[in-house]
Parts: structure tokens; C-alpha cells; sequence
């Protein structure tokens, strides 16, 4: 069921702007909240110039159960209601609206810098900052407990290991923590203002650095969004290569988290042998594309390079041998009980804040919550061949490397699969310019969860606005409720299980 | 106990006997570039070759045609057929220099690395403790400048270690194009660092701005902000070509 008053659409198709309902704020508000009620999530909201001097809001809703996604929008002045008082999944987004345009979400409870960068408009902002203020990272009022006893510890931007910045504010009692707030926007480089006006010659290489980390997932996110903008079709041959991608990259990030959470419990073994797995995946990924991170494999209208049959056989040769060491190693976490203690009970994410936040990606299947694009909204080779939904029932950091670890295995086996019955054919075709005055969105299920990209054009068929939404922009507040009434040294654990990115949230 | 011995003696050996022998790179590897005459260019095709740059890497002067290492993101655009041969990306890893201007390249040649000063060297070369900084990097510069720590490269044989904290470190190792947002904390952490120090910019990002040079929020890489003394280029560097990097810089590798 599309939620009332909007257009419903599938992953990876567009419409014509025009088509998409604008109602009144109120009518929006009320439409956005219910739909959330009775279940679905908020995949973007934003605000962007519409044609009339206005600003319009645009909300895509997904419905996990029914597999579609639903857009609805609405015009508004310097002001509306917030919805975050009655749907908390929205308050985020609202705060990155009223960071980017001069438009108050009325009665949000929390309006706080999100990217710390200057306002998209000359003008006063939404906080009535001048455009030319750049507001410093992180200054700002945090959240404080008082009492006697309580203290507060400050953590980055700059971090002990080698690790992108960010700033985490703990306010503790001895060494529980009551509260945790994190703040980001470190790594922001304007990514969605520059891709205005495109696609260019740069737009491949931004999408491929959104979050270095999940290049094949960004860079599909693009291009299947690209190619529902023009009306290209990909052929089967290069849809499977991109799945193989895809896959290897779900492969080698959960390999490395896996080898790093055993790191933050000091077990070595594991440690060890999971940093050096993960390069042995990406270099499988360097043997399709030259590169390890799969830079320039995904372009639009299909893949970079082709595979030839020795290639598929060695892939397939070196991912049976991985596979096996990544057994040895993983099982030594799940039969090492001073690991498993470790692990057990730690970082505890109950299902309903899952829902109510909107989380989306392992952390979300470490609670129970079916929710994985692949199978809920497929494109590409999904549509062909399914991959079933790896969910935990414990929400801990054990739930987190467990579900990894099902990913891991039935990943494997989904590539093992598509080696084998590679399709004939070509592996890219021309592309045609993009249409004027289209939507369009396109959901992937990168390595960290739902990736949400959605396009508009203008007249000229060129970029008029590009939201991008990071799986980690959902789930970083889910690190924060998960600190709760935690040891502070346990900490760096629970940030691993979650792994989130900090230039994928920052853009 | 005994189940984990039994894994270790299953994993095996496997730390590259790098730099004694070269470990194989992927076929479609793409390193540092050839450039050969242009001369057989018109000027049509070069202009439509100049235009793929995504960065604008390629430039053209009185003495032929050059290619900034800096800026390059080994894309492969400018390659093969489009540029009638006359750029093709080799295998070499090796791309580490000591200056700017060493990084524009020319034909075949090279200017890589030379060590650090004697002086310099006897402080350092036996032991060198580096703080990474993550100016607005995407965290794949970051990814393969954290394998050099693993089994496969062992970082540590050579005298080379990251360490938490700035006071504790004999130079920085910067990624990202330098946001806005980072630059305050990457004068603090270069500050914070005794003398002598020095600073290693890796990554196209960190040399040029990379895929955002020119953006707003960037300011076009580490040398904006403090002095560089080895360039590692690439999006991102192989893990060898930083290793090669860092190793020439301490006279390991001549």
C-alpha cells in the first residue's frame, strides 16, 4: 500500500516531476507520520528549490513488506511543523534541511547543526546566521548532566588509530555512560552542491568517494539512477559483474569488521588472520578491475571490464581458498568463550529504537528487523537471484558479528553461483543523455545498509538537485542509544560493531 | 588453546618478502603512467583527451605533453586508444617523490623519492613514529595505509609504527583534501608533533584535493596548510607504492 497521497514508484524507476503530489504542509505532515505508523521508513526527506521561489519538501517512503516506495511533497515558506515530534525517524533530516535553507521545522526539539558548513542561500539561515558564517565543527551546546559525579569526556576529532575524524561527547558516571552525542561533519566536502549541473566528468569520481569504503555500492546507487533518468538498460552480463562487485565489497568490509572487533577484545588470532582475508577480497576485487576498491568497474550503462573465463576460474579458485581461512578464523571467535563474553550482551539495540529511528543495514537485522534492499526492493541481478535476509535476535555486538558473518557466507555463495552461469553478451552500452524534468530513486543494499539516492533534472536534462543518503546518516544515532548505560571502555567496541562511515554521513 | 593453534599453523605464513622480491600486482593494475610522443596527435584529439581529465591532470607545454601525478586519479580515461598510444598506464607501483614539481611527469622518467638528509635520517631511520591525520579523506587512503600494519606487510619490521598520539610521533601522515572543517585540527596535530618532524601527503586528495580540487569546502590538500616532504600519489595508493614511499624516504629502498 503507497501511503496516501503519493506516487508510488519501484527502486530504480523515474517519473515526471510534475507528477509527483504537492499538498498542503499539514496534509504532507499528517501523510508522512501515518505511513511511518503503520510501518514504513523514511528513506529521504529533503527540501529543494522548486520552481517558484519556493523551497518544496520531498519525502520517499519505503515500505519494506510491499517492496515500494512512495513520494509525496510539499511547498513551504521560511517555516513549517517539524514532524520529528511525532515520527523520530524525521529528525535528522529536519535538522539537515534547517542547516542547508532558510526554513524552520517548527517544534523540533533538537535543531543542532548536522555538517557544520555555510547555508546553501544568501540570506540569513533557519539559526538566522548570515551566509558568509562558517560555523566552526562541533561548537555548539551539547547535552550535559549535571550532578554530583558526573563527568564528561570528550573524544576526537583527531582519533587514536587510522580512522576518519569525528567528535564524541560522553557524559558519564563513573564509567557508565548515560548519555552519548556525536558529532560529525569533519569530513564535509559539498559533494551534492557540486554535482549540480552535472553529469560531468567528475560525477563518476564523486559518487566512487562519497564513502571510499563502498564504492561499488555508491557508484550503483548512481548509475542505476542514471540510467532510469535516460532510459538505458544494462545487459545481464554486466548486471551479474556488478552484483559479483558488489558482493565482493559486502565480503571484504565484514571480513576486516570481523577481524577488528576480535582486535578490540584483544584476541589476537583472529585479528590477525581477518585483516589480512579482507585484502586477499579486495585484491579479487583489484583482479576484475585493477583496483581494490573497484574503481571504474561501474560506470553507466554497465561495467569497466569484462571477465574472461580464466579470470572467472581464478576468482572463483582464490574465493574457495578465502572462504575457508575466513571459516578457521571466525569460528575461533564463536568457540573462544572469552570472546563470546565480550561480545554478549554489550552494545544492546532493542528493536522498537531500531523502528523507531529508522535504522536500516546490520544493525537493524542484529535486532530482528527484516530489512535488506536486495530482497526488498531488488533491481539489478536481485531480481534474479535472491539472497535470503541474514537477521540476529539479540541486538548486541554479538548479534552485529554474527549477522555479518551469515552476510559473509551467503554472499559467497551468491557469487560462486553467478561465476557459474555468467551470462553471454556485451558488458556496456552507450548511455543517452538524461531526460529533462525527472525523479527518480534508487535504493542499494551497500555492505552498511540502505544507500538512497535521488536525482531531479532540469529542463536541460541536467542535474538540478541530488540527494544522497548514507546508510550510516540513519544509524549513527543508533550507536548512541546503543551506549547507553555502557562502560565507556566499551566504547571503541560498539563503535566497531556498527562501523558506520563518517565521510558517507558528512558528503 | 589448542584450536587456536591449529588455525595459526592453517593460516600460515604470509608477510611478502617485499622489498627482496616484488609481489605480483593484478594485471589490470594501473600504475604509473608512459607518456610517448604526442606529437602524432592532432589537435582535436588532444583537446577531446584534455577534456576526460576529471582533474585536469593532463597539461601540454612548450616541450610535449605532461601528466601531474598529483592530480591523476588513474582513472584510465586518458588511455589506450583515445590518446592514439600516447599515454598508457604501466605497472610500476613505485610513484613516491620528495616535490611537487617532481610529480609532473614527462616520457618515461622519474624523479622518485630520495632519502631524508643524514642528519635527519640518523634521528629517524631506525625508528619512525607516524600520526595519521584523516583530513576529508573517504577512507580508502585511509583502508590501505592501515593494511601496512597486517601480517601481509608488517609495517613494524621496518622501524615504522602509527601511534595515537601526536607527542608521541616524529611526523604526520595526511589523507583527504583538507576540509574545511579539518584544518583547525590538522594545525593542532602538526603542532603537537616535536621537532624534527615530517609530513607525508598520500593520496591524490592530499596532494592536489583530488576529485574535489577547487570545491568550496577543500582546501586543495596537506601543503595548504603545513610543509610536505614525500608525495605519494594515487586514488588510492596501492599499499606498496606507500610502502615504497615510506621506504625510500628512510633510505631503505635506493
Amino acid at each position: 500500500m503507497p501511503a496516501s497521497n503519493s506516487i508510488p514508484l519501484h527502486n530504480g524507476q523515474a517519473v515526471d516531476v510534475e507528477q509527483i503530489p504537492v499538498l498542503k504542509v499539514n496534509a504532507f505532515r499528517n501523510s508522512v507520520i501515518d505511513a511511518v505508523k503503520s510501518g514504513m521508513r523514511i528513506a529521504s526527506l529533503f527540501a529543494a528549490p522548486s520552481n517558484h521561489d519556493h523551497l518544496r519538501l520531498f519525502a520517499v517512503l519505503a515500505d519494506d513488506n510491499a517492496g515500494s516506495l512512495s513520494v509525496l511533497s510539499s511547498d513551504v515558506a521560511d517555516k513549517y511543523p517539524a514532524l520529528t515530534p511525532d515520527c523520530t525517524q524525521a529528525h535528522l533530516f529536519e535538522r539537515e534541511i534547517a542547516e542547508q535553507w532558510p526554513v524552520v521545522p517548527e517544534g523540533h526539539p533538537w535543531l543542532k547543526p548536522v555538517r557544520f558548513h555555510s547555508p546553501y542561500l544568501a540570506g540569513p539561515d533557519a539559526r538566522g546566521r548570515k551566509s558568509e558564517a562558517h560555523a566552526a565543527p562541533s561548537v555548539m551546546d551539547f547535552f550535559k548532566v549535571t550532578g554530583e559525579q558526573v563527568h564528561e569526556v570528550a573524544v576526537g576529532p583527531v582519533h587514536a588509530g587510522i580512522i576518519e575524524p569525528g567528535h564524541f561527547r560522553f557524559q558519564c558516571h563513573g564509567e557508565r555512560v548515560l548519555n552519548l552525542e556525536i558529532s560529525l561533519g569533519y569530513q564535509y566536502r559539498g559533494i551534492e552542491r557540486a554535482l549540480l549541473g552535472g553529469p560531468d566528468k567528475r560525477t563518476l569520481h564523486y559518487m566512487q568517494t562519497i564513502a571510499g569504503d563502498t564504492t561499488i555500492g555508491h557508484t550503483t546507487a548512481y548509475c542505476q539512477l542514471a540510467e532510469s533518468l535516460s532510459g538505458d538498460t544494462v545487459s545481464p552480463r554486466a548486471q551479474s559483474l556488478r552484483g559479483i562487485a558488489m558482493e565482493l565489497e559486502r565480503v571484504a568490509n565484514h571480513t576486516g569488521d570481523l577481524g577488528a572487533l576480535a582486535g578490540d577484545v584483544g584476541y589476537l588470532p583472529t585479528s590477525s588472520f581477518c585483516g589480512r582475508i579482507r585484502g586477499d577480497f579486495l585484491n579479487m576485487t583489484a583482479l576484475m578491475c585493477g583496483s581494490r576498491f573497484g574503481r571504474g568497474q561501474v560506470l553507466p550503462g554497465g561495467v569497466g571490464f569484462d571477465m574472461t573465463s580464466e579470470d572467472s576460474d581464478l576468482l572463483a579458485e582464490r574465493l574457495a581458498r578465502s572462504l575457508k581461512d575466513l571459516t578457521v578464523a571466525a569460528d575461533l571467535l564463536w568457540n573462544t568463550p572469552s570472546v563470546l563474553a565480550r561480545f554478549e550482551d554489550t552494545g544492546t539495540l532493542q528493536a522498537q529504537v531500531c523502528r523507531e529511528l529508522g535504522m536500516v543495514g546490520v544493525p537493524a537485522r542484529a535486532c530482528g528487523v527484516e530489512t535488506d534492499c536486495r530482497f526488498n526492493f531488488p533491481a539489478g541481478i536481485y531480481r534474479f537471484a535472491q539472497i535470503h535476509v541474514s537477521t540476529g535476535n539479540t541486538g548486541d555486538v554479538f548479534a552485529r558479528a554474527y549477522v555479518r558473518w551469515l552476510e559473509v557466507q551467503r554472499s559467497i555463495a551468491f557469487i560462486r553461483d553467478q561465476l557459474e552461469a555468467l551470462p553471454d553478451g556485451r558488458v556496456r552500452t552507450q548511455t543517452k543523455p538524461l531526460s529533462p524534468h525527472k525523479f527518480g530513486v534508487s535504493l542499494v543494499e551497500g555492505w552498511r545498509g540502505e544507500i538512497c539516492h535521488v536525482a531531479m533534472t532540469g529542463p536541460d536534462g541536467s542535474l538540478c538537485h541530488y540527494k544522497i543518503v548514507d546508510p550510516s546518516f540513519h544509524n549513527w544515532t543508533g550507536l548512541a542509544m546503543a551506549m547507553r548505560d555502557q562502560q565507556i571502555s566499551d566504547f571503541p567496541l560498539c563503535n566497531k560493531s556498527f562501523n558506520l562511515s563518517y565521510c558517507g554521513h558528512d558528503l | 588453546m589448542i584450536k587456536a593453534l591449529l588455525a595459526r599453523l592453517q593460516q600460515g605464513h604470509r608477510t611478502v618478502r617485499f622489498p627482496k622480491t616484488d609481489p605480483g600486482l593484478p594485471e589490470r593494475f594501473r600504475g604509473r603512467p608512459i607518456l610517448t610522443d604526442e606529437r602524432t596527435m592532432d589537435e582535436k584529439t588532444r583537446d577531446e583527451l584534455f577534456g576526460r581529465c576529471p582533474t585536469d591532470a593532463l597539461r601540454n607545454d612548450a616541450d610535449g605533453l605532461t601528466i601531474d601525478l598529483g592530480r591523476c586519479l588513474f582513472c584510465g580515461q586518458c588511455a589506450g586508444d583515445c590518446s592514439a598510444g600516447a599515454i598508457e598506464f604501466s605497472k610500476d607501483y613505485r610513484l613516491a617523490a620528495r616535490s611537487r614539481t617532481d610529480l609532473i611527469l614527462r616520457g618515461h622518467e622519474m624523479n622518485l623519492a630520495e632519502a631524508l638528509n643524514e642528519k635527519t635520517r640518523s634521528v629517524l631511520g631506525r625508528s619512525l613514529k607516524l600520526r595519521q591525520v584523516c583530513a576529508g579523506g573517504c577512507n580508502a587512503c585511509e583502508a590501505d595505509t592501515n593494511v601496512l600494519g597486517t601480517v601481509v606487510y608488517d609495517l613494524g619490521r621496518f622501524g615504522v609504527q602509527f601511534v595515537a598520539s601526536p607527542r608521541h610521533a616524529d611526523g604526520l601522515l595526511i589523507t583527504g583534501p583538507v576540509t574545511e572543517n579539518m584544518k583547525l585540527a590538522l594545525e593542532k596535530t602538526y603542532d603537537a608533533v616535536p621537532d624534527p618532524r615530517i609530513v607525508i601527503a598520500v593520496g591524490a586528495c592530499a596532494i592536489s584535493g583530488g576529485p574535489y580540487v577547487d570545491l568550496p569546502a577543500v582546501h586543495n590538500g596537506a601543503d595548504a596548510v603545513v610543509p610536505v616532504d614525500l608525495y605519494i600519489p594515487g586514488c588510492p595508493p596501492h599499499p606498496l607504492t606507500i610502502l615504497d614511499g615510506l621506504l625510500r624516504l628512510l633510505g631503505k629502498i635506493k
